[in-house]
C-alpha cells in the first residue's frame, strides 16, 4: 500500500497499487480492486483507491474513460463484477442506492419539476424519515448555504441553471450525507456561471470540511480548482492520482502531461544526472536542465515537459534553458498572447501577457524557462 | 414600381385566398353535415318530439324513469367505472414494468400494446370463451383434474366477466400513453430520489406517479369514453342482466321498435360521451402543454 505523503514527488503517485490521501478520521470511499464489465467489455479495470474523510478526489478523463463508472459504482448504480466498495467502515458492494446514506449531483441538476424548491429540498429528508420539525430547521438552513433562500416557493423550471444546480447541491446535501458524489455537475452551465460555481462549490467544502467529496469531470480547471488529489482515468484504469498541484508540475506520464492543463512535450535525449532530483538532456543542439522526479535513468530518451506559461523571453545574455525558435503564429485572446515557435524542428507553445507590439510572424525569439518548472516524462508511459 | 409589382405576385389577393380557403372547407363540412349531424338531428328530434305527437318531455321523463334505464345506467356507471380503474392500476405496472425495469424482450412487449390497440374488441372476447367459458380450456382442465360435474369457473357471463373483457382490451388505451410518459422522466431523477434514500415506492408515488398523471387521466378519460359505449363486448359475453345503455339503445331499436325510447336513451348516452370527452380535451389541454408535469 503506497500512501501519498507531504514529499511532492511522492504525492505524484505510481500507476499502480492502491491510490491513497493522507486524512484520518470520519467517512471515506473505498475502492478496492473494482471492476465492471458489461458483457464483454470490461469498463473499469481493478480500481484501487481510497479518497479520505474531508477530501475533495477529483476523476478526469476523456469520454469512455471509466470515471462516470466509477461514481455509480460508489453511488450503487452500477454494480461491480468484481472488487468492494467501502463507505467509511461499511462494506456497501450489496447495498441498495437507498441504503448508502450519499448525496448525488449531477449535471443536468435532476430537480422534480413538480415539486417546489424547498420541496426538493426536503426529499431526502422526508425519505430518510427524519421529522418534520428537523425538515422545517434543515431546509431553510440548506438553502441559505447555497444563497437560495429567497427561492423556496418557486418550480425549478422558474429558475436558471446556476440556481437549480444549488438547489440540487442543496438537496444533495440537506440529510447530511456520509459522502458527496458530483457527476460533472457544471458541464451545462455556461463558463461565467460555472466559474462562479466552482467558488461556490469551494467555498462550501470550506463550511463543510468533514464532507468527504467524489467529483467527476472532464474540466481541468475544476479538478484543479477544487480537488486536494486528481486521478486521471483513461480506457477504463487510472493513469495517474496524486496531489493536484504536484500531479500538475509533474505530471507522471505523457497522457498525464497533456490532459491536465496545456504541455509541450519536446523530445530530449542524452539524460545525465545533475544533482538532487534533476538532470541535464539534449534538445537539438542545446543543453537543458529539468527535474527529474521520476527518476528516469542515464541515457535514456525521454520528454521534456514544459507548460506554456512558465515560458518567458529570454534576454541578450547568457541564460540557462534558453531555445530560439523562429515564430510561427501570434494570437491575442484578450488577457494572453499565445505564441506558437518553431525549435529544433519541434512546435512550442508560449503563452505571456498582451503585449503592446508582439513580435511577428517569421521573427526569430530566444525564449527560456526555469529549471524547477520543467519536468521530464519518460516517453512509453507506464499503464497502471 | 418592380416592388410593388413583385410584392403584388408574392401575396395573393385576401378575397381570393378566403375563397380558395372555402373551397377547403365546405366540402368535408357538407359531408359531416349529412353523415353525421342530420342523423343526430333526427334522434334529437325523435327523443324530444316523437313522430305523431307534439314536442313534449312526458316521454323522456318516462324514459328515465323506467327500472330498465336506470338499471342500464346503473351497469354502464358501475362497468365503465370499473374497467376504467382495472386498466389504470394494470396499465400504471405493466407500463411501469416495461419502462423501468429492464428485461429481454420489452421491446415486443411495446409493439403487442399497440397490437391489441389495432384489434378488434369481440375477438379478445372470443378468446376469453375459449379460455374462462363453459366449456373453455380452464373449466376443462379443472373438471377433468378434480372430477366435477359443473365447470367450477362461471365469472364470464356475468359483470365481472364484462369488466375483465374491458380491462384487457383497453388497457392498451392507458399504457399508450404513459410509457410516451414514462420515457420523458430523466433517469436522473430517478437516481438520485434512490441516492437520497427514497426506496423503489416512494420514487413511484412521489416522482414517477406526478410525472404521470396527465397521461394517466388522459388515457383514463379515454378508456372511460369507450367503455361507457362499449357495445361489442357485451354484446358478445351475453351477461345475463348485464344491460348496459348502448345494449338498452339495440334492444329498444331493433327488438321492441321502440325508436322513440330508443333515441331518448342514445341522446343521454350522446350527452354522457361528450362530457365525459370534454373531460378529456381539457385534461389534453391543461397537462398537454406548458403545464406538463405539472400536477
Amino acid at each position: 500500500m503506497v500512501d501519498i505523503t507531504a514529499q511532492e514527488i511522492e504525492r505524484c503517485a505510481p500507476l499502480d497499487g492502491v491510490r491513497t490521501a493522507s486524512r484520518t478520521s470520519g467517512s471515506r470511499i473505498g475502492f478496492e480492486d473494482v471492476s465492471v464489465a458489461y458483457g464483454g467489455l470490461t469498463v473499469l479495470k481493478s480500481l484501487t483507491l481510497t479518497v479520505h474523510p474531508g477530501e475533495i478526489v477529483a476523476l478526469i478523463g476523456p469520454s469512455g474513460s471509466g470515471k462516470t463508472t466509477a461514481l455509480r459504482v460508489v453511488a450503487g448504480f452500477v454494480r461491480p463484477s468484481s472488487g468492494r466498495i467501502m463507505i467509511g467502515d461499511r462494506d456497501v458492494t450489496d447495498l441498495a442506492p437507498y441504503d448508502r446514506q450519499i448525496g448525488m449531483v449531477v449535471q443536468n441538476y435532476a430537480l422534480f419539476p413538480h415539486m417546489r424548491v424547498e420541496d426538493n429540498v426536503a426529499f431526502g429528508l422526508q425519505a430518510q424519515g427524519a421529522p418534520r420539525d428537523v425538515i422545517r430547521q434543515r431546509v431553510p438552513e440548506c438553502l441559505a448555504m447555497v444563497g437560495m433562500s429567497a427561492y423556496g416557493k418557486r418550480y425549478p423550471r422558474e429558475l436558471s441553471g446556476g440556481q437549480q444546480q444549488r438547489v440540487a447541491i442543496a438537496r444533495a446535501l440537506a440529510p447530511k450525507p456520509q459522502v458527496l458524489l458530483l457527476d460533472e455537475p457544471l458541464s451545462a452551465l455556461d463558463t461565467q456561471i460555472r466559474r462562479a460555481m466552482i467558488d461556490e462549490i469551494a467555498k462550501l467544502h470550506h463550511d463543510l470540511p468533514d464532507l468527504t467529496v467524489l467529483y467527476v469531470t472532464h474540466d481541468q480547471t475544476e479538478a484543479l480548482t477544487l480537488a486536494n488529489h486528481i486521478g486521471i482515468m483513461r480506457d477504463g484504469e487510472m493513469q495517474a492520482f496524486g496531489e493536484a498541484q504536484a500531479l500538475f508540475r509533474h505530471p507522471p506520464t505523457r497522457f498525464a502531461a497533456e490532459f491536465l492543463g496545456r504541455a509541450n512535450l519536446l523530445s530530449v535525449g542524452g539524460l545525465t544526472a545533475a544533482g538532487p532530483g534533476e538532470a541535464r538532456v539534449r534538445f537539438g543542439g542545446a543543453e537543458l536542465l529539468a527535474r527529474n522526479p521520476h527518476n528516469l535513468p542515464e541515457g535514456r530518451d525521454c520528454l521534456l515537459c514544459v507548460r506554456p506559461h512558465h515560458m518567458r523571453f529570454a534576454g541578450e545574455g547568457a541564460v540557462a534553458n534558453a531555445l530560439t525558435g523562429v515564430v510561427q503564429s501570434v494570437q491575442w485572446q484578450g488577457d494572453v498572447h499565445n505564441i506558437t515557435l518553431t525549435a529544433e524542428g519541434e512546435s512550442l507553445r508560449m503563452t505571456c501577457v498582451p503585449m503592446a507590439v508582439p513580435p511577428a510572424l517569421g521573427d526569430q525569439l530566444r525564449v527560456c524557462f526555469d529549471p524547477s518548472e520543467v519536468t521530464l516524462v519518460p516517453e512509453d508511459a507506464p499503464r497502471g | 414600381m418592380a416592388d410593388l409589382a413583385a410584392h403584388a405576385v408574392a401575396s395573393p389577393r385576401p378575397g381570393r385566398s378566403f375563397r380558395a380557403g372555402l373551397l377547403w372547407v365546405v366540402p368535408p363540412l357538407l359531408v359531416l353535415l349529412v353523415l353525421f349531424f342530420y342523423p343526430l338531428s333526427l334522434i334529437v328530434r325523435e327523443a324530444l318530439a316523437p313522430e305523431g305527437e307534439g314536442a313534449s318531455l312526458l316521454h323522456i321523463e318516462t324514459v328515465l324513469r323506467s327500472r330498465e334505464f336506470v338499471s342500464g345506467l346503473y351497469h354502464t356507471v358501475v362497468i365503465a367505472g370499473s374497467a376504467t380503474a382495472g386498466c389504470l392500476v394494470l396499465g400504471f405496472v405493466l407500463s411501469l414494468v416495461i419502462a423501468f425495469i429492464p428485461f429481454p424482450g420489452a421491446p415486443i412487449a411495446g409493439r403487442l400494446i399497440d397490437m391489441i390497440i389495432a384489434l378488434p374488441t369481440f375477438l379478445m372476447t372470443l378468446a376469453f370463451t375459449f379460455i374462462y367459458g363453459s366449456a373453455g380450456l380452464l373449466n376443462g382442465l379443472l373438471v377433468d383434474a378434480f372430477h366435477l360435474e359443473q365447470p367450477p369457473v362461471d365469472f364470464l357471463y356475468s359483470q365481472w366477466g364484462v369488466i375483465l373483457a374491458e380491462i384487457t382490451v383497453f388497457t392498451p388505451f392507458v399504457m399508450r400513453p404513459l410509457l410516451a410518459a414514462f420515457s420523458t422522466i430523466e433517469p436522473a431523477q430517478l437516481e438520485v430520489a434512490s441516492s437520497l434514500g427514497a426506496r423503489p415506492f416512494r420514487v413511484i408515488r412521489q416522482i414517477i406517479l406526478p410525472a404521470s398523471l396527465p397521461a394517466l387521466l388522459a388515457g383514463g378519460s379515454l378508456c372511460l369514453l369507450l367503455t361507457v359505449n362499449e357495445f361489442g363486448i357485451v354484446l358478445f359475453i351475453g351477461a345475463k342482466d348485464v344491460i348496459t345503455l348502448p345494449m338498452l339503445v339495440y334492444a329498444k331499436a331493433i327488438q321492441e321498435f321502440d325508436y322513440t325510447s330508443a333515441c331518448v336513451i342514445a341522446v343521454v348516452n350522446v350527452v354522457l360521451s361528450l362530457g365525459l370527452y370534454g373531460l378529456y380535451r381539457a385534461i389534453i389541454s391543461h397537462f398537454g402543454g406548458g403545464n406538463a408535469g405539472r400536477v
